[in-house]
């Protein structure tokens, strides 16, 4: 079997995000230390987490317009692959806040936030377990999805920027902006993101296909 | 004239400042022997190992579902 191109893409940009990102040198800072490298790893999670999201959201729209259940299937496995990357940002978050912030949970605004906006997604997944007929089951999780992607702005984005945190970057866009990241480090979290992104897709594909199969197996079985 | 030599005064009296605040500030500390004994690669070996174990799991994954589309079909 031949591996299409943007999986081996991403393949060898996550090879060269772990070793380009233990390796390469990076600006010293005090109370972060050598743990400025978790920049590769933590960060990526979450912009991994938008761009899925958002394909999600878009694919839950084209379900509404259209009435396909192929883009419910698709909605909502990226709805779990966003999952899956939110609550490893939130986790890796954790850890990285045990040894600089002192405590893994301080109640800071934007763990908090965070936390909020993985629980609207989690009842996301409650309310399509709960729905029986299957157009109604994508047609209401099409609908809060939409909703779920909404509150991702407010969550994630505004209020963390009217609160003092903990957090870096609350004053400007943080890992986007100049000034919060050094040229160096940008050279290695870039490709970290792009690498992480393709790897989401490639793990939701396989979601995708297995529950077309399943499908399939229904419609033969009727 | 006498207010030009307070300036002055106090434009050294900053400059001895902030000369004092460099020594002070220490360098921040790094892995730096973690790194000199050449104990990171083994790190990266570790990270390495794990990601090949992941990805080889997930392209045979995606063979066997490449299989049963074909055999559904």
């Amino acid at each position: 079997m031949k591996l299409a191109w943007w999986k081996i893409l991403s393949i060898a940009l996550l090879l060269y995000a772990f070793v380009g990102g233990l390796l390469l040198p990076t600006p010293a800072r005090p109370i972060v230390n050598e743990s400025i490298r978790n920049l590769y790893y933590h960060v990526p999670m979450w912009f991994g987490m938008m761009v899925i999201m958002t394909i999600s959201v878009v694919n839950a729209i084209r379900y509404l317009r259209t009435s396909s259940l192929e883009y419910d299937i698709l909605s909502s496995k990226y709805g779990l692959t966003g999952m899956l990357f939110g609550i490893l940002g939130i986790s890796t978050g954790a850890i990285w806040a045990k040894y600089t912030w002192g405590a893994p949970w301080s109640n800071d605004i934007k763990q908090i936030l965070a936390a909020v906006a993985l629980l609207i997604y989690a009842a996301y997944f409650v309310l399509r377990s709960s729905l029986d007929d299957i157009d109604k089951k994508a047609r209401v999780s099409a609908v809060y999805n939409i909703f779920a992607y909404t509150m991702l702005f407010p969550t994630l984005f505004i209020i963390p920027r009217l609160y003092d945190s903990l957090h870096p970057g609350g004053e400007g866009n943080p890992a986007i902006s100049q000034r919060d990241i050094d040229p160096i480090m940008r050279m290695v979290f870039w490709p970290a993101v792009l690498g992480w992104t393709l790897l989401a897709v490639w793990i939701t594909t396989l979601f995708v296909r297995v529950q077309r199969l399943k499908d399939k197996n229904i419609l033969h079985a009727l | 004239m006498l207010y030009k030599g307070k300036l002055l005064l106090i434009a050294l009296f900053y400059s001895f400042l902030i000369q004092v605040q460099a020594q002070v500030a220490k360098p921040v500390e790094m892995a730096d022997t973690m790194r000199s004994n050449g104990k990171i690669y083994v790190v990266v070996a570790v990270i390495l190992t794990l990601f090949a174990g992941l990805i080889i799991y997930l392209v045979s994954l995606d063979k066997k579902i490449s299989r049963l589309e074909k055999g559904a079909d």
